[in-house]
C-alpha cells in the first residue's frame, strides 16, 4: 500500500467512527424537539448497554476450554463484592485486576 | 463569582479521580497497540497519529490488518460502521446530557469512545462543578491516556519488557463497577436485563467476533416491544 492509500485508508476508518458518534446528535438536535421514541431509548438504552460492555470486555473468556473463564469468574465476583462492601471505585477494579493478575500468573 | 480560571482547575481536579483505571487500561492497551504496530513494521508516527485521529481502541487494532491488506476504502469504512455501531446508542443516551455544551460539545462527542461514554453517563458530578468542564476533562485525559501509551509502545516497541499478563482485567472490572453504579442508581431493571440477556444469547449463537450487531437489534427490539408496559409502569424487575 502507498503513503496516500494508507492515508485514505485511516480516513475512512476516522470517517466510519465520527459517522456513529455524531449521527445522533446531527438527526436530533438543533431546536427541533427528540421524537418521544428516542427520549425512551435514552432513558432505558443506557443500562442495556453497560450490560453490552460488560459482556463485551469479556467477549473471549474461554467457557468450554481451558480454565473454564475461572479466573474471570473469580475476578468479576471479587469486583461485585468489594463494590457491595465499600462502593470505591478505585478499589473495586483494583481489586479485581491485581487477583486476576495473581490468579492467571500463579495460580492457573 | 468564581474566574474562569478556578471552575477549569476545580473541575480538572474533580474528574481526574474517574480517570484513573482508565489511564492503567489505556496504558496497557495503548502500549500493546503500538507495539503492536511497532512489530508490524510501522514507525511509532503511525500509532501516534492514528490514536489522535481516531480514538476508538477496538477499530485501531483492526485497522492495523487493514494497512498491511490490500487497499480497499470501501470496506474500510464498512468495517469501521461495523465494529463502532455501538457509539450512536451512547449518542442516543447524550443527548440531553451534552445538550448546550458549546463548542466544546463538538470535541465531547469526538471523543466519546467506551469508557468516556460509561464515565461521562454515570458520573456523580458534584454541584458546585462545571459539568460541561468536568466531561470535557474525563474526555481530555482519556485521550491523552490513550495517545501517549500508543506513541511510546510505538517508539519502543519490542525492548518493554513486563509481565503484565492479565492486566487487561482492569477494562471488564471498570465495566462491572460502571454496570453495578447504574443498577444502584436506577428504579427499574429492565434495560440492565435486556442487555446482560440479549448479549450473552447473541455471544453464544454468533460467536465473539460477530456477536454486535446482533446484540443492538436484539436490545432495541426487546426494548421497543416494552415501551408500553414501561410507560404503564407496570414493569417488575
Amino acid at each position: 500500500m502507498t503513503v496516500s492509500q494508507q492515508i485514505i485508508t485511516i480516513g475512512m476508518v476516522i470517517l466510519g467512527t465520527v459517522l456513529t458518534r455524531f449521527l445522533p446528535f446531527l438527526l436530533f438536535s438543533a431546536g427541533k424537539s427528540t421524537p418521544p421514541y428516542i427520549r425512551y431509548l435514552g432513558r432505558v438504552l443506557p443500562s442495556a448497554v453497560f450490560g453490552l460492555l460488560v459482556v463485551y470486555s469479556l467477549k473471549d473468556t474461554r467457557v468450554l476450554t481451558g480454565n473454564h473463564g475461572l479466573p474471570e469468574l473469580l475476578a468479576s465476583v471479587l469486583v461485585i463484592a468489594l463494590h457491595i462492601w465499600k462502593r470505591q471505585m478505585l478499589i473495586s477494579i483494583a481489586g479485581g485486576t491485581i487477583a486476576y493478575m495473581l490468579l492467571v500468573q500463579f495460580v492457573f | 463569582m468564581q474566574t474562569k480560571r478556578t471552575v477549569l482547575l476545580r473541575a480538572l481536579r474533580a474528574a481526574f479521580p474517574h480517570t484513573i483505571p482508565i489511564f492503567a487500561g489505556f496504558w496497557f492497551l495503548g502500549l500493546t497497540y503500538g507495539i503492536y504496530m511497532n512489530v508490524s513494521g510501522f514507525s511509532f508516527w503511525y500509532p501516534m497519529l492514528i490514536s489522535a485521529t481516531v480514538f476508538a481502541g477496538s477499530i485501531e487494532f483492526v485497522a492495523v490488518n487493514m494497512l498491511l491488506g490490500a487497499f480497499d476504502p470501501l470496506q474500510a469504512l464498512f468495517m469501521t460502521l461495523m465494529v463502532n455501531a455501538r457509539h450512536l446508542f451512547y449518542g442516543i443516551s447524550m443527548l440531553d446530557r451534552y445538550r448546550g455544551m458549546g463548542l466544546k460539545k463538538i470535541y465531547l462527542i469526538f471523543g466519546m469512545c467506551d469508557e468516556t461514554f460509561s464515565i461521562n453517563y454515570t458520573a456523580r458530578i458534584p454541584e458546585d462543578i462545571d459539568r460541561g468542564w468536568f466531561m470535557f476533562f474525563v474526555t481530555l485525559l482519556n485521550h491523552f491516556y490513550w495517545f501517549s501509551g500508543a506513541t511510546l509502545g510505538g517508539v519502543f516497541g519490542s525492548l518493554i519488557q513486563f509481565d503484565t499478563t492479565g492486566l487487561e482485567f482492569v477494562m471488564p472490572a471498570m465495566f462491572i463497577v460502571i454496570f453495578m453504579e447504574q443498577w444502584l442508581k436506577e428504579e427499574q431493571h429492565m434495560g440492565a436485563f435486556v442487555g446482560i440477556g440479549a448479549c450473552l444469547l447473541c455471544l453464544a449463537v454468533f460467536g465473539p467476533a460477530r456477536f454486535i450487531i446482533p446484540s443492538m437489534i436484539a436490545i432495541l427490539a426487546i426494548l421497543t416491544a416494552m415501551k408500553p408496559s414501561f410507560e404503564k409502569g407496570k414493569v417488575l424487575p
